[in-house]
């Protein structure tokens, strides 16, 4: 085993964020994603309303953020991937950074599929493509765009998916290839700003349609009683963490890339709020729309709004798309948005993966870009450019996030802060630099309130599917692409640990930023 | 806009939007100590 080589030997190595802000940038891409748009809106109307603000506040500075500097503190001071940071903080640990891996891995494959629908229907917003088909959007978009057939394996492929959705993978490859700053760095730099300034023209547009004051009364309308049902506070709980980007890896790796005298507590604070700043500004965007189209058609917001997610962005936008004065620029705007948001999120995904990779093998940036890349790209082609592609999606997506992100997340809260006890020595390592001290609550929130309350969440999740199996799909579907997915991702992650590192990789614990003149 | 659902919009900006501000301006106030004076409290 080697000694650990010198803080900049290694960010000339492995790359780094040439600044705070590119960072902060960076970070607030990744967890500004699909979710912030088309799930948070919708979660936030069914859970109460305006009510809905105080479970969600609850979450976001009682695990939300406490998480994320767990997080920010491993990768900051291990200065490694999720894997490698695992290794140096207790060797037998390192499974749960490669089951991270495995998640991002998973995910990654599926979300450049999202991303590639909301490419094509960038393009399509401008004819208004789906107005040609009787059935309206609903039929557009199953039956003429994704040629969605019988729940089955399918090798049919659809053209219209399979070529942009090869585009999306040729841009994540390119961004890859070039580095953590010059790829990752860059894209966050430009596109982020770009991001704000589109989704801002989008709201003030929404906002000048009529209904627009109906659609905002729905969400912000608080529902108190709410607040007495646990389901609403097991929402706010989730959609916190899988809108963080939280608990894969991610923001292990990113912080990894920062430097050392960096205040990671005060970049987390900034993150974690831009974060749900921008979830509230696309809940009013994303309402003020409904609002429209629900006056339009005579019909109740919560109808129009196609139950969230895949069904709000490709069923319920393009109907608003259809009736709105300029429809045409806000569904440019809107599904322009979601490919910004989404590709900076998928970059982000895929890093997890290629840092990985290029810590254990020792692996050239490009190398380690292809040797990850190309097999997500062409596994990504094969599921998700076929006639079965929709179905597969849901199903992965959904146990992916619910037993494999949510379990990871349990799992590594208990071993870091009772397994390990690191709890401490990670808080001393953000305090050195960090404007936000951490002290005993901060301990507390992680060791105990945050675990309790995923465990809730999880107990919750795993109750439904007993009483309900998923999307009313067949079990064969559920088990092979969901309980498999979710299994999978656990046991690659145990024998990918069980990989020897490479002699030149040393699984010694870095000098602490505190030792840095001594260097 | 009924009178509870602007409230709650005005104050889920305030804290969201203003906690954001916040955290901007306290982050780059923030002076980061020197190595000096990280070694004289060790």
């Amino acid at each position: 085993m080697t000694v650990a080589p010198s803080p900049d030997a290694e960010a000339i190595k492995r790359g780094a964020f040439s600044s705070r802000k590119v960072f902060i940038l960076a970070a607030i891409g990744s967890a500004v994603g699909l979710g912030n748009i088309w799930r948070f809106p919708y979660v936030a109307y069914e859970n109460g309303g305006g009510a809905f603000l105080i479970p969600y506040l609850v979450a976001l500075l009682t695990a939300g953020l406490p998480f994320l500097l767990m997080d920010y503190g491993l990768g900051h001071k291990f200065r490694g991937s999720a894997p490698l940071s695992f290794a140096r903080l207790r060797r037998g640990t390192e499974f749960i950074g490669w089951w991270q891996v495995g998640i991002c891995f998973m995910i990654a494959i599926y979300y450049a599929a999202v991303i590639a629908w909301a490419l094509r229907y960038t393009f399509f917003s401008v004819d208004k493509a789906w107005e040609d088909n009787a059935d309206g959007p609903a039929g557009f978009f199953t039956g003429d765009f994704l040629e969605v057939g019988p729940i089955e394996v399918s090798t049919d492929i659809v053209v219209g998916v399979l070529v942009p959705l090869l585009v999306v993978w040729v841009a994540v490859l390119l961004i890859m290839g070039l580095g953590v700053e010059k790829g990752i760095g860059t894209v966050s730099l430009v596109l982020m700003p770009v991001l704000i300034i589109v989704f801002a023209i989008l709201v003030v547009q929404a906002l000048l349609l009529d209904g627009a004051a109906d659609g905002l009364d729905a969400f912000f309308t608080p529902n108190w009683d709410a607040l007495t049902e646990p389901g609403v506070w097991v929402a706010a709980f989730g959609q916190i963490f899988f809108s963080l980007s939280i608990g894969f890896g991610i923001m292990i790796t990113y912080a990894s890339y920062v430097h050392r005298r960096t205040d990671m507590t005060g970049s987390g604070l900034v993150v974690g709020f831009a974060n749900s700043g921008f979830e509230l500004l696309a809940g009013i965007g994303v309402f003020a729309a409904l609002g429209f189209i629900a006056q339009a058609q005579g019909v109740a917001i919560g109808e129009a709004a196609g139950g969230g997610g895949v069904g709000l962005a490709f069923i319920a936008f393009p109907a608003i798309i259809s009736e709105a004065p300029a429809g045409a620029l806000l569904g440019v705007l809107f599904f322009a948005s979601l490919v910004i948001a989404g590709l900076t999120s998928l970059v982000s995904v895929i890093e997890v993966v290629i840092s990985a990779v290029r810590d254990k093998f020792e692996m050239t940036r490009i190398g380690a870009s292809l040797a990850v890349g190309l097999p997500a790209a062409l596994v990504s082609l094969a599921l998700f450019g076929t006639a079965s592609g929709l179905y597969t999606l849901d199903t992965v997506d959904h146990f992916v996030n619910q037993y494999g992100i949510l379990v990871v997340v349990v799992v590594s809260m208990l071993v870091v802060a009772w397994g390990v006890r690191a709890l401490r020595s990670l808080a001393a390592h953000h305090d050195v630099y960090g404007s936000l001290k951490l002290g005993r609550t901060w301990i507390a929130l992680v060791s105990v309130i945050t675990p309790a309350a995923l465990t809730w969440v999880l107990v919750d999740s795993f109750r439904t599917e007993i009483d309900e199996p998923y999307g009313g799909y067949p079990q064969w579907l559920l088990n092979t692409f969901g309980w498999g997915s979710a299994a999978i991702v656990l046991v690659f992650g145990v024998l990918a640990s069980l990989v020897r590192w490479r002699p030149e990789t040393s699984l010694e614990v870095p000098p602490d930023v505190t030792e840095e003149t001594t260097r | 806009m009924s009178a509870e659902a602007v409230i709650m919009m005005l104050v889920a900006m305030a804290i969201l939007w203003g906690g954001l501000v916040v955290a901007i301006i306290r982050l780059n106030r923030h002076e980061p100590p020197t190595l000096e004076e990280i070694h004289r409290d060790l």
